[in-house]
């Protein structure tokens, strides 16, 4: 008899387990999935950047300090791209977003830059990718915060850094314009 | 700032898997109707006959089951005379939807046009991976980009909830019943089944008031229960497509405009009004009052939208 409720207790306690282990490797995939993501649009906002520059270098040609800026800013954000945690990550976009806002103030002075198409297409794809991020960056963070709270709260987190599981990083941008988090009610 | 936290976040993997259940319990509904309806028709036109006809009930119901899930929303599009949209064409619309479609985590639907001027979309597919979404040229002529933004994160919250399936099943599964109790309606005037009744006595008599009251009431339950599917996921899109947006104005004022727009869109009909966002015929039936309306009211949907902020 005992020996019958010795086991039932085992197996329910094998069952918890499975079940959290499950959970957590489901919610840390959902979390690298959204990286995913955000580390696309990021690229992209790379690739941009070289054919920015040569654009507007064509027209003001004394600005060479702003247009090295930007290409070391770029640089950075590249090298963080390819090895940095999501931190690192964020902090040279961050400084790469500033030397890009100086590019495009000192184009604000050459007014036929701005009726050049090239100019109008590249600023329109920059400010699109910049809106992905955004975009991308809540639906990461999301998962992040899902997958942290899950690994954060008991009994979860007496037994998950035994597995190897470890909170996740935010995707933070300092300047990005956050609306407002509407309350939602049924 | 923390990152995005909101207290009713509602997880599309969360409503994705209700939606799941809600597949399931779908199929086994409308089968055990079909089911139900070709037992008493058989009984009626030959005892022993309601067994007989299980097999082609199921094999009816699961076959336009396998064909809305496979070919369902090239059907309605086909239907709706959609256009697919070029990778150059529209770029706004596109823009919009795929920095939204990133916001939910799911890939970029196929971008579909209806040239119309009526404003309206929707959304069909049977999972992200082959969804596709379908606006009006007049959508984009009369909204702005935010309100813009507001109807395609709704529809786009349909593609992440798993809600387009079960708008692409009901839709589907709904015609069919529709179509077998207009088949046997049809039967019992050609074979005149008052003959058979003489010969049965009594049960002849109540299988046949059964089988009538049946074929009578089968489309009408499933009408209803494509309804009350319907009608509830619209106000889970709109908070979703809010939650997305961050702005639920946006598409409180974009309900208002194509509420406020009296033309009825010409491609939409009855079986595939209920996937727009808007009810696209115009032409709310006053006899039944609110039952058999395939969208909730859109004041009350603009009054939710607001409480939000």
């Amino acid at each position: 008899m005992e020996i019958i409720v010795v086991l039932v207790v085992i197996g329910a306690i094998a069952l918890f387990f499975i079940a959290t282990y499950n959970r957590l490797v489901t919610l840390r995939q959902r979390v690298k999935e959204a990286w995913a993501d955000i580390d696309v649009q990021l690229k992209r906002r790379h690739d941009l950047i070289p054919n920015l520059v040569e654009t507007v270098k064509g027209y003001a040609t004394h600005e060479s300090t702003v247009f090295q800026k930007v290409t070391e800013a770029r640089a950075a954000a590249v090298s963080a791209g390819a090895s940095g945690t999501p931190e690192q990550r964020a902090q040279a976009e961050n400084v790469l977003t500033g030397a890009l806002r100086s590019v495009f103030a000192v184009a604000e002075n050459y007014p036929q830059l701005q009726a050049v198409q090239e100019f109008k297409d590249l600023s329109e794809n920059l400010t699109a990718t910049e809106d992905k991020i955004a975009f991308a960056r809540r639906f990461y963070n999301g998962n992040v915060r899902d997958y942290n709270t899950t690994l954060q709260t008991f009994p979860t987190n007496v037994f998950a850094g035994m597995f190897g599981f470890k909170a996740e990083q935010y995707f933070e941008l300092a300047d990005a314009t956050e609306r407002a988090v509407p309350q939602v009610k049924f | 700032m923390t990152a995005d936290s909101s207290p009713a976040r509602l997880s599309i993997y969360e409503a994705a898997s209700a939606n799941r259940w809600r597949t399931v319990l779908l199929i086994a509904a409308f089968t055990a109707l079909v089911a139900v309806l070709a037992y008493f028709v058989g009984e009626y036109f030959a005892p022993g006959g309601g067994i007989a006809a299980l097999p082609f009930a199921f094999a009816i119901s699961g076959g336009s089951a396998l064909l809305s899930y496979f070919a369902g929303d090239r059907l309605i599009l086909a239907q709706s005379q959609a256009r697919e949209v070029g990778p150059d064409e529209e770029l706004e619309l596109r823009d919009v939807v795929e920095s939204l479609a990133l916001g939910l985590g799911i890939p970029t639907p196929k971008i579909y046009l209806i040239e119309d001027s009526a404003p309206n979309a929707f959304a069909t597919g049977r999972d992200p991976q082959h969804a596709s979404i379908a606006v009006t040229r007049g959508l984009l002529d009369k909204l702005d980009r935010t309100e813009l933004e507001g109807v395609i994160a709704h529809e786009l919250s349909h593609v992440g909830n798993r809600d387009i399936r079960v708008m692409v099943l009901v839709t589907v599964l709904v015609g069919t019943v529709a179509l077998l109790a207009d088949w046997m309606w049809r039967s019992f005037f050609w074979t005149q089944g008052g003959r058979r009744d003489r010969d049965r006595g009594g049960a002849g008599a109540i299988f046949a008031v059964i089988a009538i009251a049946l074929a009578v009431l089968t489309p009408i339950i499933a009408t209803l229960i494509q309804l009350a599917v319907s009608r509830q996921r619209e106000y889970l899109a709109d908070a979703s497509g809010a939650l997305l947006t961050r702005y639920p104005p946006g598409l409180a004022s974009a309900l208002r405009k194509i509420a406020a727009d009296k033309e009825p869109l010409e491609v939409a009909n009855k079986a595939t009004a209920s996937l727009y966002i808007a009810n696209p015929l115009k032409d709310a039936p006053a006899f039944f009052d609110h039952l058999f309306d395939t969208h909730p009211p859109i004041e009350e949907r603009i009054k939710r939208l607001e409480a939000m902020n």
